[in-house]
């Protein structure tokens, strides 16, 4: 399902003395299957974005097409229920939103407020248990005797059980250690490829845009400034920087090791070994001449 | 800075209902003016145990002694006094309406005289440098300052120790870094001893010592240098290891000879250019 943003704004409480203008002019496309990586800083407007892409915003200006539903500023816009169920948005610390007695009747929740039979959505709790790596066991227990990284799947699983196309995640993986960390992002990969998903990923981990995204957009006080593929983000790392944002570990080090050598290397390396390889062949060569 | 300001003895925690122990016989020691890093993976009792040195949850077993007092339901409160803590959620714990009243809050509770606690107020935001924020409500904040404003209602209470846990783990990089620096400073020029609980390999590593946690138990400890020695082993425990030991890894390889087994990235970068110079 194609998603796409077209010079959105987005006020917050207008017509009061709070009014604020969160994001501005952003025009983001989103072809089906793509796997896109939203960063920037606090306050940069990402979270405003990403509640358009389920209509939770309804844009003050522009137009927000999900699928062949359009959303428009100025204009009464009814039915999003069906928009909502193709857009699966897990929020930041999602465990916070579990709620109910057992592990199953959680997951079924988002389901059944969808209209899905209990039959169905007791079947779909099974199989989201699955994807997201966690033992049939559990489905009687309370969420809320479960670990925090178990609560965490959980509540992602509640998201795949409505079978979105498209798949929203916010910092998904706050919080965890590194190997959970990992887990998750595998997981969200491998269901991105299976399912055939669109997977918008809100992060301020640069390695995890670097090695999942195709695409990744730049936000910077409510605006879109940069976009493109990693390699085209990274191969201008001066800009990041002095947006004050991160680059990736292995771009920082060439960097760093570019300014002491006094040289370039052809291109940015994205990858320890691409990086590593250049570096060996630089000081082979020297060896030789 | 060889006197330890807390002791642990044995301690062991069992949580209600668990079948698991959630710390089994945890013993170490933390010196004055350190900054200690505790990390593990998650459930491996990381925050169980800054919550028994705070006083939130007393050992089934074990002992721990704090500035020299042996921690009980008695002397908590004199523990609390030496004992600081920030928590992970910048808006879980800003309690004032303005960050000046935010910070004056333990004061007030303290019954500290208003005269000593302007002063105190003032002195601990400079310190964590949001003096110009003193008016200002937590909403206009960024997670970094909200989280330096805690810091500085903590430092403003006068304590030998600030423990945070997981403080930095909800912020953005620039945040992450803001919070780190504040530490750093306060931890150079005055003897604050800091105990950071993190996921944050990069920041551990600036630590002056590390502690590694796993189910329940003390599995190593050491310099930040030794720690990340252990490469494989610290993935097995459900971590990970920083870059620069990854980086070198691959310059192996690759073949290209490294002096050290661990060495920091600026390290790295000096190592290469040197290598690079001899040719």
């Amino acid at each position: 399902m194609d998603i796409s943003l077209s010079h959105v704004d987005y006020r917050y409480q207008v017509n009061t003395p709070f009014e604020r203008l969160a994001i501005q002019d952003v025009s983001i496309d989103i072809p089906s299957g793509t796997y896109m990586a939203i960063i920037g800083h606090t306050g940069s407007g990402k979270s405003t974005v990403l509640q358009h892409l389920n209509a939770l915003l309804v844009p003050s200006e522009g137009v927000v097409a999900i699928g062949n539903r359009e959303i428009k500023a100025h204009q009464k816009n009814k039915n999003l229920r069906q928009v909502r169920q193709r857009v699966g948005i897990v929020f930041q610390f999602p465990e916070h939103q579990l709620f109910e007695e057992t592990v199953e009747k959680d997951i079924m929740f988002g389901p059944m407020n969808f209209g899905v039979t209990e039959a169905e959505a007791k079947k779909r709790a099974l199989i989201a248990l699955k994807q997201v790596g966690l033992a049939e066991e559990i489905l009687e227990k309370s969420p809320f005797d479960l670990s925090g990284g178990q609560m965490r799947r959980v509540a992602i699983a509640g998201v795949l059980a409505m079978d979105p196309d498209v798949l929203v995640l916010d910092e998904p993986t706050a919080g965890l250690d590194p190997r959970g960390r990992k887990e998750i992002m595998e997981m969200f990969y491998a269901l991105h490829k299976e399912r055939q998903l669109s997977t918008i990923l809100v992060t301020h981990s640069m390695e995890d845009a670097a090695s999942y995204a195709d695409q990744i957009v730049i936000m910077q006080q409510g605006k879109v400034v940069k976009q493109g593929t990693p390699e085209e983000i990274f191969s201008s790392p001066a800009d990041l920087v002095r947006m004050g944002l991160d680059v990736p570990e292995v771009v920082r080090f060439q960097l760093k090791l570019e300014e002491k050598w006094g040289t370039k290397f052809e291109k940015i390396f994205l990858s320890i070994d691409q990086l590593s390889a250049a570096i060996a062949k630089q000081l082979g060569r020297g060896v030789e001449s | 800075m060889e006197t330890p300001i807390v002791s642990l003895n044995g301690v062991t925690f069992q949580y209600d209902g668990q079948e698991r122990k959630a710390l089994n016989q945890v013993s170490f020691d933390i010196y004055d003016g350190e900054w200690l890093t505790i990390v593990g993976h998650n459930g491996s009792g990381k925050s169980t145990l800054a919550k028994l040195l705070i006083g939130l949850q007393f050992p089934s077993e074990g002992e721990i002694t704090v500035c020299g007092i042996k921690l009980n339901e008695e002397n908590i409160w004199d523990i609390r006094k030496k004992i600081g803590m920030v928590f992970q959620n910048p808006d879980n714990q800003f309690v004032g309406t303005t960050v000046q009243d935010d910070v004056a809050f333990g004061l007030e509770n303290m019954g500290i005289p208003r005269e000593e606690m302007v002063h105190r107020v003032e002195d601990s935001l400079k310190k964590v440098n949001m003096t110009q924020f003193l008016h200002q409500e937590p909403h206009h904040l960024s997670g970094g300052q909200k989280q330096r404003v805690a810091i500085a209602g903590v430092l403003a209470l006068r304590p030998a120790i600030i423990i945070l846990d997981e403080a930095t783990s909800m912020l953005d990089p620039r945040g992450r870094e803001e919070v780190v620096e504040t530490v750093r400073a306060l931890q150079d020029e005055k003897s604050l001893t800091v105990i950071s609980i993190t996921h944050d390999l990069e920041e551990a590593a600036k630590a002056d010592r590390m502690i590694v946690m796993n189910k329940g138990e003390l599995f190593r400890e050491g310099t930040p240098e030794e720690i990340f020695s252990m490469d494989e082993q610290l993935i097995q425990l459900g971590l990970d290891i920083p870059f620069s030991v990854k980086m070198a890894k691959a310059f192996r390889s690759a073949g290209i000879p490294l002096s050290k087994h661990y060495l920091s990235e600026e390290e790295l970068v000096t190592e290469l250019w040197t290598s690079r110079s001899r040719m």
